[in-house]
């Protein structure tokens, strides 16, 4: 699928302000004025269609979607204070990185009794569900982020415990034991804890200042319970 | 609809749509609707639509211009451009208004504007709020204040849920996880939402002075004594503690919403009737807790330990003591398997 977004984002950083661009100024935290198209009327978009996307190669749209991806995770990794991940959202590296948690976390016997089917709807369903649930939360508390703006941080987010998963899955394939447990309850809480601050980094700029807790906390139980999924996976 | 609510959020968000895009900008003031409108601001936003909107602008030029080829020649690329214009411009108010009916819709009844007055909240108002939850008032000639949010409530429900799957941390539970999350979370809610509604039901019956909300409230930070017992109990598995606790905390912040009930109702059978049901449920559920979701910690610690079955403290189960340790998990787990079904189909 071709998306305009990236070479908007180019263009943003380059081109001289959009029409309501001082608006952006006034709605969100004064410390980090945002730059860029939150705010932007519909009219701006519209110029972009005479250098259709529409028309390149599917390669180089999944090319440049994957680069996208590939640049969001990277701010996820080494997360500062950007906002990158709020500007040029995009739901693609959640869908993977959810997708790629559920199908690890999924049995990979097939017993009568361990039914391998439901677990990845309900990994699935619970990071979906999860997610959209944080988000209104911080809305109500008066944050100022849009709901997939919220939504994208908090799947690209997962990306600290989808590679936890990996390394838990690795350390599996060695004896069990308690050290093997123990490995992985370190990994998994390292990962936690990165995940909690790359996405405190993104989204608590959003919120009311005195409130940043209240809406910190919903995202530390999300990732807890995550975080349970893959500690207590073992393959059978 | 929305605008009934007395709080201001609800007022606000009804003022005037067409400046309902603007509202969301200003800061503090932003409505909660998830404005189809500004969706299409953020980047990337709705690309489907742009797309369907370059289609059809795109149509409609081969359209004008396969009308325009069959005319004559000697027609002036001006001719050919106004009626391009024209229909561009047509298009495009159709989907204009289209669009500006759907959001409408979307925002009359995903207005979620309404719980807005109910999150606003301060942290240091729930922390109190938390500890004032585990200490019952006296005074009960006088009605007690209810702080009537949801914030507290929800998150305490979700922490619960969250400690209830931790309190399944040992290894033979995972199997079943998929089914127990669930569970664990029909459980939490069910009870929340559940005991809620008909403890204002009897409320209601009993003549006692409580909405639907507060009671909400209530219940909720009620939740807060089930959410330390439970993590307490869940990582010192000793039966004796747990009936401490049980008791002990259990018991105050029962006694704490026993209160706030009791002065805001009148009459001795009344009160009785609310308080012994609210107490009893309360309770009860605690026990439920801990037990159902510990047998499989009791059925390991029964095979280590031996059958030294104290009287009245443990339920009989059909795992025999002699067991070689590898065929334990499985038939723990046939119990824990066998109880969930149970507890399943008796929902």
């Amino acid at each position: 699928m071709a998306k305009a977004v990236e070479s908007s984002g180019e263009l943003g950083t380059t081109s001289p302000r959009p029409l309501f661009a001082g608006l952006s100024d006034i709605s969100i935290s004064q410390d980090i004025p945002v730059e860029g198209e939150i705010t932007i009327p519909m009219r701006s978009h519209i110029r972009e269609f005479d250098s259709s996307t529409l028309n390149e190669s599917v390669q180089n749209t999944i090319m440049r979607d994957l680069k996208a991806v590939g640049k969001k995770f990277m701010h996820v990794l080494y997360p500062r204070k950007s906002n990158t991940l709020l500007r040029d959202w995009d739901l693609w590296g959640p869908l993977i990185l959810c997708v790629t948690l559920a199908l690890m976390l999924q049995r990979s016997s097939v017993d009568s009794e361990q039914d391998g089917g439901p677990q990845f709807a309900e990994v699935f369903v619970i990071i979906w569900f999860g997610a959209v649930t944080i988000t209104v939360n911080s809305k109500l508390l008066g944050g100022n982020i849009s709901f997939f703006q919220s939504l994208c941080v908090l799947g690209y987010c997962i990306l600290p415990l989808t590679v936890a998963m990996l390394v838990c899955r690795l350390v599996l394939l060695a004896e069990q034991g308690p050290i093997n447990f123990m490995v992985r309850l370190f990994v998994v809480i390292v990962m936690f804890a990165w995940s909690i601050v790359a996405s405190t980094a993104f989204l608590a700029d959003s919120q009311p200042p005195n409130r940043k807790a209240l809406a910190i906390y919903p995202v530390f139980l999300f990732y807890f319970v995550i975080s349970w999924m893959i500690l207590t996976f073992t393959p059978q | 609809m929305a605008t009934t609510a007395a709080p201001a959020g609800g007022a606000r968000s009804g003022a005037g749509p067409e400046w309902g895009g603007f509202e969301e900008n200003i800061q503090g003031g932003g409505s909660a609707v998830i404005d189809m409108e500004n969706m299409d601001d953020t980047s990337g936003s709705s690309f489907e639509d742009m797309g369907e909107l370059h289609q059809r602008l795109r149509e409609e030029e081969v359209d004008a211009d396969a009308a325009a080829a069959e005319e004559e020649d000697g027609e002036f690329l001006g001719m050919k451009g106004f009626k391009g214009q024209l229909s561009r411009q047509v298009a495009d108010q159709m989907w204009q208004a289209g669009k500006r009916q759907a959001s409408r819709a979307f925002s009359l009844y995903a207005n979620i504007d309404i719980l807005r007055p109910y999150f606003d909240v301060e942290p240091a108002q729930v922390r109190s709020r938390l500890l004032e939850s585990m200490i019952p008032v006296k005074m009960v000639n006088f009605p007690q204040k209810i702080a009537g949010e949801l914030y507290g409530p929800l998150m305490l429900v979700f922490t619960l849920v969250a400690i209830l799957l931790h309190g399944m941390k040992t290894s033979d539970t995972i199997i079943r996880e998929g089914t127990l999350m669930g569970t664990a979370i029909g459980t939490c809610f069910g009870y929340w939402l559940g005991v809620s509604s008909f403890i204002y039901f009897l409320a209601y019956l009993c003549n006692a002075q409580i909405t639907m909300l507060q009671m909400l409230a209530l219940l909720g930070y009620g939740l807060f004594g089930h959410c330390i017992v439970l993590f307490v109990t869940y990582n010192i598995h000793l039966h004796a503690l747990f009936y401490l606790f049980w008791l002990l905390v259990g018991g105050l912040s029962t006694l704490r919403m026993v209160a706030v009930l009791v002065s805001r109702t009148v009459g001795p059978t009344q009160r009785l009737l609310l308080c012994g049901t609210l107490a009893a449920l309360h309770m009860l559920f605690l026990l439920y807790l801990h037990f159902a979701y510990h047998k499989v910690v009791e059925g390991i610690l029964d095979t280590l330990e031996g059958p030294n079955i104290p009287p009245m403290q443990r339920v009989p189960r059909d795992i025999p003591a002699v067991l070689p340790a590898a065929r334990v998990p499985a038939t723990v787990l046939n119990a824990t398997a066998k109880a969930v079904m149970v507890t399943l189909q008796s929902h």
